[in-house]
């Protein structure tokens, strides 16, 4: 989360109405390769910056160990797959699908995010 | 069915112990007759007792075993068995007693001194009779066997002066050729044993009772202060034969193809027997008869198809093995007088076909050409000879080669084990079929199985690498690479996944030192390491500050208490003599840190693969018993090797007396204070898989004793594989404990100095790791539960009440049905 990106990350999906998109934090603010948590309404999104640059948001709910933590696990890939291994029994998630790749009968929630201004925002669920 | 088992030695206890994994019902109710007062034991390594090795085999559940009560008669037509105490009656009754020491009829064979070696009881009687002398003492082993050498180690370890008296023209004249005694012998009287072959001991004299000197049959007349007779067994029949029972003209109990005695429901087995005409002194036949007659006991058919009397050993610390026939149609030998070397392979006349072999000297080669024996040459004879691990053996040998002989294991119930029951390293072969467990001569031929059959040997790291732990590390230390995208760049594919990151992390925090949460090294880091704490189920974290040695003030105690009670936290007392503090929030860490690094504390490394704690007992600080300052010597060796990263945790302890009070004998290195100083054990744990430590050095100086770990333990980080404790690393080393022993303490690989100055660095570069958090806004900014709301805590954590503490609300997931993946690989 230190030093400065001279160009912001790709543009996320195309805006479909503002009044659902919620500023997070700076993208500066999210570490490299890591993710955050942000509260959203009462929901938990974990928000991730992979290597190159590109955004992904899930739930924070890990389905299997039905805790908060999926934004603090280990990001990675798998056969080119973005990936996230929870931190509490190491299941990896497709970062783009939220589809388990360990055990199939387990997804979580996607959404929306998108960097603009320097600002990474995430749609709400509505 | 009541079945009684008549002695409780190795193949005794086998018998029981096979019956209990295999009657799952529980519908044998079985008692052991004991004679000996001591557990069962492993009476083949009986002078690792020197090692303060532990004998005793593993305990066999709901067996009744009756130790001190040795079997008086037996009365086949009443069914019952008769001790001093009791009577037993029996539907099965099993002979296992084994054999007794052969004294040759010679006068004086029964004066003050003279002794046999067979029983721990024995080598107490010879070990007590051999220090209560004054000055340094002569003895003589009578016997030149594989047993009177094993005895000749045992005067050699208690410090006397020892002679070898044996009848044949060589050593070992039942195992090896005449060259091959030759090369045994030169190994030995180096060591400074004289060896008399090919002289008849002809009486024993004494002066007031007591054993004064030996004199040959030649004349000759040798001054000694003790006999010890190892001129082999007979066995032990004269229960059976007082029963009744047939007996062999040259001793042993008859039994047939199944282990049937003459008397109805009388079976024997191991020494006691005769089996095919022949007895067998051995312990590998003893087992195939113990597991064939647990087999008809349980209704099974199995029988006696000969026994596989190969062995290899190391006596003296010189290889000696010997399998199939040692002597037949043609030969090729090689002898290498530098080395001190000896291999002999027997051939077939046709020269196609290897029939058996000696080798003396090294016996690298033992398992791969014994699984061999009857089979057409793989190879020209000189290729064979070359040590295991070249040339893919074990492909080319047919599914019914024995690998295993001691627990008669082909190759394809290794195979199966490895493909069919997901088998993928050597311990979880080891554990499935038993192969390599007794004698351990054959792992090297399970690696390879491994290796052929396809399975992922810790090689490849995972899909974003090719190397193993250790390469990556060697590479990155010789290279300079000290990032984690230079090293997928050049060496990699893909973008690193939950087992290469950490794997990386650990070697950067070796190679570098220093914070492992600045830059890129943040994103490898697993959870625990990224917020300096360990991560419990309901998403809250634990709390470990460091108690050297487990010793701590008051003053620091009460803080501990304070900062549970103001935080709210679950505090336990853990295993490795410090203090737990469960469920903080992550937002709470930094100020609980605050205050424990304010009264002195720093990271215990709980969350971390890193030392953990050094355990001690009270020392000579406080105990009546202690002989050396345990507790002195834990807090040193916690402080110096804090914040050590390593392939998986590591755990030790120090123990101030033999008493052993601080289980130094179950941690990856323990101490064991002596009079002389201090006895090192290495690769012990507890766990899934407990495992005693082993006997590295004994009586060290402290200086010696830092010097050795410093070195163990960063061989260990530079080798070992991802997540394999120091056990598994030194089972998985080619040649084992001595090989280990070889490296750290004698610096075969001259690699000493440079472990040490590793060490070295280390110490110098260690900095508590919450301290250098705490000073740093930048670092702390991670530690909040929300990035859009830092002071809101996680409103899905809860806590209820459980005697008087705070617990996590609810169970866990109602999902969580499936075997939990702990980071296995996959």
């Amino acid at each position: 989360m230190t030093g400065r990106r001279a160009t912001p990350a790709a543009p996320g999906p195309p805006d479909t109405g503002t009044a659902s998109w919620r500023t997070i934090c700076a993208y500066d603010d999210l570490p490299p390769e890591r993710g955050v948590a942000a509260l959203l309404d009462g929901a938990q999104v974990a928000v991730f910056r992979t290597h190159d640059g590109s955004l992904h948001a899930l739930d924070n709910l890990d389905p299997y160990a039905n805790a908060q933590v999926l934004s603090r696990g280990i990001i990675g890939s798998r056969g080119g797959v973005p990936t996230v291994a929870s931190p509490m029994h190491k299941q990896v998630y497709d970062l783009r699908t939220g589809q388990c790749l360990d055990q199939p009968e387990l997804t979580v929630r996607t959404y929306p995010v998108r960097c603009r201004d320097g600002m990474v925002e995430v749609r709400c669920p509505s | 069915m009541k079945l009684v088992v008549v002695g409780n030695g190795m193949v005794g206890h086998r018998l029981v112990e096979t019956l209990r994994a295999r009657d799952a019902r529980g519908g044998c109710d079985i008692t052991v007759l004991a004679e000996e007062s001591r557990p069962a034991y492993d009476r083949v390594r009986l002078s690792a007792w020197f090692d303060g090795e532990a004998l005793e085999l593993s305990c066999v559940d709901g067996v009744t075993v009756r130790l001190g009560e040795a079997a008086t008669a037996l009365d086949p037509a009443a069914r019952t068995v008769t001790t001093a105490v009791a009577s037993y009656s029996y539907d099965a009754l099993v002979l296992a007693t084994g054999s007794s020491p052969f004294v040759p009829p010679v006068p004086g064979c029964d004066l003050t001194g003279c002794f046999v070696y067979r029983t721990v009881d024995d080598l107490h009687a010879l070990s007590a009779y051999a220090q209560a002398g004054s000055g340094p003492m002569t003895g003589v082993v009578v016997g030149g066997g594989l047993l009177g050498l094993e005895a000749a180690n045992a005067l050699r370890r208690l410090g006397v002066n020892a002679h070898v008296v044996e009848l044949a023209p060589r050593l070992m004249p039942l195992q090896v050729d005449e060259a091959g005694g030759a090369m045994l012998r030169r190994h030995i009287e180096e060591l400074g044993l004289t060896i008399h072959t090919g002289r008849m001991l002809q009486r024993v004299d004494g002066r007031s009772g007591r054993v004064s000197r030996v004199v040959f049959a030649d004349g000759g007349v040798l001054s000694t202060d003790v006999v010890v007779f190892a001129a082999g067994v007979r066995p032990r029949d004269d229960l059976a034969r007082a029963a009744g029972l047939t007996v062999g003209a040259r001793g042993g109990v008859v039994v047939d193809h199944a282990g049937r005695t003459s008397a109805p429901d009388i079976y024997a087995v191991g020494e006691c027997a005769e089996i095919g005409g022949r007895v067998y002194g051995l312990v590998a036949p003893g087992y195939a008869m113990a597991e064939m007659v647990a087999d008809r006991l349980l209704g099974g058919d199995a029988t006696f198809e000969g026994a596989d009397t190969s062995t290899k050993l190391k006596l003296l610390g010189v290889d000696v093995a010997s399998f199939g026939s040692t002597a037949g149609p043609l030969d090729v030998t090689f002898t290498d007088p530098a080395t001190r070397v000896y291999a002999k392979l027997v051939l077939s006349d046709d020269a196609k076909t290897l029939l058996g072999g000696i080798l003396v000297g090294d016996a690298s080669a033992y398992a791969t050409l014994r699984a061999q024996v009857g089979l057409p040459l793989l190879s020209t004879p000189l290729a064979l000879l070359a040590p295991a691990g070249d040339g893919g053996v074990g492909a080319n040998l047919p599914d019914t080669a024995q690998v295993c002989s001691c627990n008669a294991v082909t190759k394809a119930t290794i195979v199966s084990a490895i493909t069919g029951q997901g088998c993928a390293d050597v311990a979880a072969v080891k554990e499935c079929t038993r192969a390599g467990t007794t004698c351990g001569s054959c792992v090297p031929l399970l690696k390879q199985l491994l290796t052929e059959s396809g399975v992922a040997m810790p090689t490849a790291l995972c899909e974003h690498f090719d190397l193993s732990r250790q390469e990556l590390f060697d590479l990155m230390r010789v290279r300079g690479i000290t990032t984690f995208s230079q090293l997928i760049g050049e060496h990699g594919r893909g973008r690193g996944c939950d087992i290469c990151k950490p794997v990386v992390a650990s070697i950067l925090a070796s190679i570098t030192g220093g914070y492992i949460l600045d830059g890129e090294q943040a994103s490898l880091q697993d959870t625990n390491d990224h917020f300096l704490a360990n991560l419990q189920r309901n998403g809250t974290y634990s709390v470990v500050p460091r108690i050297p040695g487990g010793e701590i003030t008051p003053e620091k105690l009460i803080v501990i208490g304070e900062v549970a009670r103001d935080f709210q936290l679950y505090t336990k007392i853990t295993g490795g003599q410090r203090i737990d503090l469960l469920g903080a929030r992550v937002e709470h860490l930094p100020e609980i840190w605050r205050r424990l690094v304010d009264a002195g504390f720093e990271s215990g490394h709980a969350y971390g693969k890193a030392l953990r704690t050094v355990k001690s007992c009270v020392g000579t600080t406080w105990c009546r018993f202690g002989v050396q300052d345990a507790v002195g010597l834990a807090v040193a060796l916690e402080l110096r090797y804090r914040g050590l990263r390593a392939p998986h945790k590591v755990k030790a302890a120090v123990s101030g007396c033999a008493r052993e009070c601080a289980e130094a004998r179950s941690k990856d290195f323990g101490v064991i204070a002596t009079e002389n100083g201090w006895n090192l054990y290495v690769g012990g744990n507890g766990g899934f898989r407990p495992r005693h430590a082993e006997l590295l050095a004994v009586d060290l100086s402290t200086v010696d004793l830092i010097a050795i770990i410093d070195r163990f333990l960063m061989f260990y980080v530079r080798t070992a594989d991802r997540l394999q404790r120091t056990s598994a690393w030194i089972e998985a080393m080619d040649g084992g404990l001595d090989h280990l022993r070889s490296v750290i303490v004698d610096d075969s690989l001259g690699l000493a100095a440079e472990l040490e100055a590793a060490m070295t660095r280390h110490v110098a570069s260690y900095a508590d790791e919450w301290k250098s958090t705490l000073d740093d806004p930048d670092r702390l900014r991670r530690f909040v539960s929300f990035v859009n709301a830092p002071d809101t805590p996680d409103p899905s954590i809860a806590f209820s009440t459980e005697r008087d503490q705070p617990v996590p609300l609810g169970r866990a997931s109602p999902a969580r049905q499936q075997p939990v993946l702990v980071g296995m690989p996959r």
